[in-house]
């Protein structure tokens, strides 16, 4: 650990802290319908969508119909998408003549890769430069990166409208929400950013593939190659040229970052040095991922007329979130005990020090612990560092960010629902000691509101666990795809469908889940991890939205106070610790202890 | 009724101890998923043992720590049933002592053709009408239409002065199981057998007829789902433990699963309930449902009746104010002597004012003379006096005074106006007081409030509790007794459609609103307001409108049935915060023992330092049955309650519940991982 | 169903919005302000070839360069078209056995110091183009001794070639390993 390095991230988060209120301010004007400075240059899209849709934009509709439209449309894209990766061997803009995905055998890649990104999950099973042709990269997976954030932060909308809306069925229009969101918020940001980054040289453009002379014509020596790979002697052959992977990949990160989608153009993600070439970009990119997140805390105040309840908000996630940070950092600067003693690790002013495998020299340990922390608090999911070589603990804390639910910060409105529903939660059990029962923000937690809170966080543990388990116990089709062994292979496991179910995207990618029964299972996590929080949150708002507001005072139960923050970090944490912590203590924690004590796999 | 039973009241134990072995029954166990959990894992666990006894089961070796574990699953279980058996068995013996009442009455009922007969009250049907005399029990639930008598109703509220029972009017509501003591009176029956009123009270606390609160339910909801995810995580830890080359034992497994699920709220969530019902009847208070206990705890605004509830019922003379021209002797005797034969409170304290001001002693009513005639209020005159001597006194409110001296619309003295309008903007009444059609001057009637109450608004104020006075009074009169009573509103000239007025416009604005009312004018207002309190005294058509029902007939005591609302919900909540905190430290009871053996660095978790792993884990399950026991007690009275803001009891109770339940597991597992070491029970 | 059908216009007129406008426009845009670096930041000689990317690491093994980091980047490492990292633990035996082996080779190449960690650690693209200054300056002396040059010429070399952090304070320094043995070519050729 570094000044430099601490200096760096309370930097960011000085930056953060400061954009929250404008951005969440013109959130809040967006999905309110008026007019904000982009309107002129933005109104005649938004009305040509409409009319073209025959959208009426003044209608709005009760949670059972936004439910199916968030549904139809979730069906529709994603089904192209998936045709689209089939077929786009047969389509234009495919320099590379890269056939269609899962062609000829069917492994369930287009599957996944489908539900991947329609869910905001953006889980990689396939390497994007060897994979994807330029169209699918543009008009499936940019796509995707819009629309189904669009889709989230429609939904935590649409509950911030059911909180503060009262005596009505109506929480919104599906279409026109999804829509502003897309248009004034991710567009525009994705522009400028996207522009920024080219500047620092991330790659944007049609060419095919650029090969490159080397200067050194020599045999490569075979250094770090894959494992499992017994073929390892063959591979001493005169390498004298570099193919260097090109393509649209601005216009797609920049959204990938906003979107808290998480999808690389490249195989390694945001640790390409052509998706993120500079630290410059990298602190962009890294703003870009929790940007709006933490921006929805101020639109949540704003709208439901508590601005100090969302402070509140962002507070608890704020805490959460340096934690992390904290305990990243200072895992991941500290000596592998295991490394041979005449390996420098410690941190000086000309080496990072500590655990560099899988990290890049230009971002060293703080920019890697930071954005790991931070893409795994938001439900991004993209990389510049590989989690699977982080230390046991520097690793626990991703998994475990994305484990809390995805939400410290969160996916752009899947972070405010799924806060949303741990607040109701909380409120719910610390609420009673107030002696009424539990209300939030004036409505009353029910029975039904139960029932729906109890669904979404049954969820998560529901498939990350089961499958995980099953996983272990079938030595073909589960443990084989494993690249490390010992606890560091469940932990793989269990980090690939904790990642699924919880939306996140980002991988222990040591892990090859590009199998049938990874894709598959996966794919089945990322779809009910999506829907069956989405729709109990939907149904929530409209219960919400039907009910009564009891004017709050002296009596009701307070939800913009340090203690409240602090209540609903305990919560997050303890149904998070509780779920989780036996499977961790064989994963994570067991691989401490044994790596202190100098054991290997 | 009233008598307090003692939480270690022996009888109530022993009778609890069996009811909890009956409790075992898997349908009824079946209404609580956590503790059916509990059960199935415990008799898995049996059956596992029984196995092991006939044959020999590879790998079970420590048969004595598998029995003990088994051992105090079932005890988790019965511990459950006990705390919800001790709180229905302190319900039974109040409603034994109901009961009592109820038997063997027999009715004198007056058949169509006029003649008594002698029936079984039991064969009571709703509109016979039965005749009681003095020392004769009540046979049922009536209305009075003839006669009055003075009634002892002690089996009812605990009360011991009779009450005066008298046909029309609001005091005609007879019950069941009361004794006439004096005189005869004819009730007419207004319930059918088995439907009485004391057969409804007797049924509440048993609680019989209990039905699971709106909050229970959702309450349930959670602890079910809570469940479901501990169950999920540890039948996942199997197959991991399995790749780790560490696999358990099923009987650790059960373990870790009762360890984690919520047992102690799911195990004292009944009895909570069942106590919350039984505080009420402790204050002599009958809720009608749960869900009535949950919305007082939830009342928004308060609605009290003036009169009875804020003030004395009575208003008393403090001051005569005497008319410039007019000594104020003069006026203090004219006020006497007016009130002479004024047998209402407030006519007596005019003499007792004058008495003790102007040394005038009330003059015999003979010494007035032969021709003196008193003048009672009429509703038509709205004045009383008396006539004698060429005298004609009259006092009254200043309008039937004004009519009464200037029939022909002049007005009265601008002096007396203003006096009258003083008297009335600090709260008092004016009554004014005429001789000879020539105002003299003004009594001062003043409206006593009631010790203490000022603080209790002010304590309702600090929880979030709006007050609101309702009186008949005028807007000034009203606001100034406002003002000094320390209500936030009031309501003036209330009629008993404004009072439905305004519950219906709290409501509107999603606030919870209580009242208590006694009158049959009343009833629509209690049915609407969320927490509605009937008089015991008040009639059959209130008590059946309100949902809740005060023996003691006091209005004030709305406050208590606010605070036990509240108590019974933060109980509640402080137990489930408590459940789940305790998780923490059972995990780390728990987690280091299941893999200490296949990897010795676990015990690096082992923070508590217990002695083996069969130790820890027996502690947990030892600590998880007994906290169940140890709360009963909290679980029956409930926790201590304070009035204070939200936020201030908020920091209380999750510093006491929720800290507390982090660090007392800690304390208490690794005590009895000392003891049960030392003793060698491992 | 009138959902589905509104979802598939939707999706139609969006996609062509988002999924084609949006990205060709901007890769327009992108081509017309920073032409350099949307193309990929290559590096050409003087014929005009491609000889790299200044963004992409390269393979370098003869003895007489600075060396970069180790790659896991398709089977033989530093290919970009196949970019990825090792993905192996910290409790992975083949990978502690692979930082024994190059650690080796390293220290007897530079007994006089401890090897930076950087230098047999795998990045996480395969392509990092960077290594610290420390691993640069462990390499002086073998560098030296190969081009025949003094260790101090070399030195100030590589501190021309070290990268301080962006902006004063962004990221780590570092030494581009590709750029620095270009130059080294140029001034000291074999």
């Amino acid at each position: 650990m570094s000044l430099s390095g601490w200096f760096q991230i309370v930097f960011y988060f000085a930056l953060l802290l400061l954009i929250t209120r404008p951005l969440g301010a013109y959130m809040a004007r967006v999905y309110e319908g008026e007019r904000t400075f982009l309107s002129r240059f933005l109104r005649p899209a938004e009305n040509l969508i409409f009319r073209f849709c025959r959208v009426d934009e003044e209608w709005e509709m009760n949670w059972k119909e936004y439910s199916l439209a968030l549904i139809a449309f979730s069906l529709v894209s994603g089904v192209a998408l998936f045709f689209l990766q089939r077929l786009q061997g047969y389509l234009p803009l495919n320099p590379q003549d890269l056939p269609g995905v899962d062609s000829p055998d069917y492994t369930g890649s287009s599957f996944n890769t489908a539900v991947s990104f329609m869910t905001n999950t953006n889980w990689q099973g396939y390497g994007g430069e060897t994979t994807m042709t330029y169209l699918t990269q543009m008009m499936g997976l940019t796509y995707q990166n819009f629309f189904s954030a669009a889709v989230g932060m429609s939904v935590a909308i649409a509950l911030i409208r059911g909180i503060a809306r009262r005596e009505t069925d109506h929480i919104g229009n599906f279409w026109v929400d999804t829509v502003r969101g897309a248009l004034y918020v991710l567009l525009p940001a994705s522009l400028i950013l996207a522009l920024l980054l080219v500047s620092q040289g991330v790659v944007q453009n049609l060419n095919p593939y650029e090969t490159a002379t080397l200067a050194d014509e020599s045999t490569m020596a075979q250094i770090g190659n894959e494992s499992g790979s017994g073929d390892s002697v063959e591979l001493k052959q005169a390498v004298n040229t570099q193919t260097i992977a090109q393509g649209p990949a601005a216009s797609q990160i920049a959204i990938k970052q906003l979107g808290t989608n998480g999808g690389g153009f490249f195989n390694v993600n945001s640790s390409h040095p052509f998706e993120n070439p500079t630290p410059f970009s990298n602190l962009l990119q890294l703003f870009a991922i929790l940007l709006i997140p933490a921006a929805f805390t101020y639109t949540l105040g704003r709208m439901v007329g508590s601005q100090k309840h969302g402070w509140a908000v962002f507070g608890a996630m704020a805490s959460l979130f340096l934690a992390g940070v904290i305990v990243s950092y200072w895992a991941e600067s500290r000596s592998n005990p295991l490394f041979p003693g005449n390996v420098d690790q410690i941190a000086s002013e000309t080496s990072p020090g500590g655990n560099m495998e899988g990290k890049e020299t230009r971002f060293g340990i703080a920019n890697s612990v930071l954005w790991a922390t931070a893409t795994t608090a938001a439900s991004n999911g993209s990389v510049n560092s590989m989690h699977d070589s982080y230390t046991p603990l520097g690793g626990l804390v991703p998994l475990a960010n994305i484990l809390l639910g995805e939400v410290i910060f969160g996916g752009v409105g899947a972070g405010m629902y799924g806060m949303l529903v741990f607040i109701i939660l909380t409120v719910f059990i610390a609420g009673l000691m107030v002696g009424r029962t539990p209300e939030y923000l004036g409505k009353k937690i029910e029975a039904f509101e139960m029932k729906m809170v109890v669904i979404a966080i049954l969820v998560m543990p529901l498939f990350i666990l089961s499958f995980t388990a099953i996983s272990v116990l079938m030595p073909e089709a589960g443990l084989s795809s494993r690249n490390n062994l010992g606890p560091h292979g469940l932990t793989e496991i269990l980090y690939a469908f904790s990642s699924g179910a919880g939306n996140n995207g980002s991988a222990f990618a040591g892990l090859n889940a590009n199998t049938l029964w990874y894709n598959t299972t996966i794919g089945l996590s990322m779809l009910f991890g999506r829907f069956f929080i989405i729709l109990p949150v939907l149904a929530i708002a409209g219960n919400m939205a039907a009910k009564k507001r009891v004017p709050s005072g002296a009596g009701t139960f307070p939800v913009t106070t340090p203690l409240f923050a602090v209540l609903l970090v305990g919560v997050v944490l303890i149904v998070g610790a509780l779920t989780f912590f036996p499977v961790l203590s064989l994963g994570p924690i067991l691989e401490q202890f044994l790596m202190s004590s100098g054991e290997s796999f | 009724m009233a008598t307090k039973i003692s939480i270690w009241n022996r009888k109530i134990i022993t009778q609890a101890a069996m009811d909890s072995v009956l409790k075992l029954d898997p349908r009824k166990m079946m209404r609580n998923p956590v503790m059916f959990v509990v059960e199935v894992g415990a008799l898995l666990s049996s059956l596992q043992l029984i196995r092991g006894l006939i044959v020999e089961v590879p790998g079970s070796g420590g048969s004595s720590f598998e029995t003990q574990i088994t051992f105090w699953l079932w005890f988790t279980v019965l511990f459950a049933n006990f705390a919800e058996a001790m709180a229905e068995g302190r319900g039974k013996a109040q409603a034994d002592t109901l009961r009592r009442a109820k038997s063997e009455t027999t009715a004198n009922l007056i058949t169509q053709d006029g003649r008594v007969e002698q029936i079984a009250a039991t064969e009571l049907k709703k509109d016979d009408v039965v005749v009681v005399s003095a020392g004769e029990f009540i046979p049922g639930d009536g209305e009075v239409i003839e006669g009055v008598a003075s009634v002892d109703e002690s089996a009812i509220t605990g009360e011991s002065a009779p009450v005066i029972r008298e046909a029309g009017g609001d005091r005609s509501a007879v019950t069941g199981g009361t004794r006439v003591l004096s005189d005869q009176i004819k009730v007419r029956i207004t319930s059918n057998p088995g439907e009485t009123f004391l057969d409804r009270m007797i049924s509440l606390v048993e609680g019989a007829s209990r039905q699971k609160t709106p909050n229970e339910i959702a309450l349930n909801i959670l602890l079910a789902g809570l469940t479901i995810i501990f169950l999920l995580a540890v039948v996942t830890l199997q197959p991991f433990s399995i790749y780790s080359n560490a696999p358990q034992t099923a009987i650790v497994l059960i373990s870790l699963l009762v360890c984690l699920i919520p047992t102690t709220i799911g195990g004292l969530l009944s009895a909570i309930g069942i106590a919350g019902m039984d505080r009420l009847v402790q204050h002599n208070v009958l809720a009608m449902s749960g869900r009535a206990v949950e919305a007082a705890g939830d009342v928004n605004t308060l609605l009290l009746d003036k009169t009875g509830t804020i003030t004395l019922g009575n208003r008393q003379a403090s001051e005569f104010i005497a008319l410039p021209s007019v000594d104020e002797a003069h006026l203090a005797e004219a006020a006497q002597l007016s009130s002479l034969s004024d047998e209402t409170p407030e006519g007596r304290s005019i003499v007792v004012l004058a008495k003790e001001k102007y040394g005038l002693r009330g003059r015999e009513i003979h010494k007035l003379g032969e021709g003196h005639k008193f003048i009672p209020f009429s509703a038509n005159t709205r004045m009383s006096g008396v006539d004698f001597d060429e005298r004609e006194i009259r006092k009254g409110a200043v309008d039937a005074i004004e009519h009464y001296i200037a029939p022909n619309g002049e007005t009265a003295p601008p002096e007396l106006q203003e006096i009258v309008e003083r008297v009335a903007r600090s709260g008092g009444t004016p009554l004014v007081v005429a001789e000879n059609r020539t105002p003299l001057g003004v009594i001062y009637l003043k409206d006593i409030i009631k010790g203490g109450m000022r603080d209790r608004f002010d304590h309702l104020r600090s929880m979030g509790i709006r007050t609101v006075m309702i009186t008949g009074d005028n807007p000034l009169t009203a606001a100034s007794i406002a003002e000094e009573a320390g209500v936030d509103d009031f309501l003036a000239e209330a009629t008993p459609e404004d009072k439905m007025a305004l519950i219906r416009k709290e409501q509107a604005e999603g606030r919870l609103v209580a009242m208590a009312g006694d009158g049959t004018n009343d009833a629509p207002a209690l049915a609407q307001a969320d927490v509605g309190v009937a008089m015991n005294t008040g009639t059959q058509a209130a008590k059946e409108a309100g949902n809740m029902v005060d023996l003691d007939s006091n209005p004030t005591k709305l406050i208590e049935i606010v605070e036990i609302g509240k108590q019974l919900l933060m109980t509640r909540g402080a137990l489930t915060t408590f459940s789940i905190s305790n998780d923490v430290a059972k995990y780390f009871a728990i987690i280091p023992a299941m893999f200490m053996i296949s990897y010795p660095q676990m015990q690096a978790l082992n923070i508590m330092g217990l002695t083996s792993p069969t130790s820890a884990i027996l502690s947990a399950v030892i600590f998880n049955a007994l906290v169940i026991i140890a709360l009963i007690p909290l679980a029956l009275k409930g926790v201590e309650y304070r009035a204070l803001p939200a936020s201030k009891l908020l920091q209380k109770n999750i510093l006491i519940y929720g800290l507390g339940g982090l660090i007392v597991p800690f304390i208490g597992i690794k005590l009895i991982d000392v003891i049960i070491t030392s003793i060698g029970l491992v | 169903m009138r959902n589905l059908l509104t979802a598939v216009l939707f999706t139609f007129l969006t996609t062509l919005l988002f999924g084609l406008v949006y990205p060709l426009a901007f890769t327009g845009l992108a081509q017309i302000i920073f032409p350099h670096q949307a193309n990929g930041s290559l590096v050409k000689d003087e014929s005009g070839k491609t000889i790299g990317s200044e963004l992409i690491g390269q393979p370098f093994v003869s003895p007489g360069y600075f060396r970069p980091r180790p790659s896991a980047a398709g089977d033989a490492g530093y290919d970009a078209g196949a970019s990825g990292g090792s993905n192996l633990g910290p409790t992975s035996a083949e990978l502690i056995a692979r930082i024994r082996t190059d650690t080796e080779l390293m220290q007897a190449e530079n007994p006089a110091a401890k090897v930076p960690v950087d230098l047999v650690t795998a990045s996480a693209s395969g392509l990092d183009p960077h290594i610290s200054p420390a691993a640069a300056k462990f390499q002086i002396p073998r560098v030296a001794r190969e081009r025949g040059i003094s260790e101090s010429d070399l030195g100030s070399l590589v501190s021309r070639f070290t990268e301080e952090r962006q902006f004063g304070f962004l990221g780590e320094p570092r030494v581009n390993v590709l750029l620095l043995n270009l130059e080294l070519d140029k001034r000291f050729p074999k």
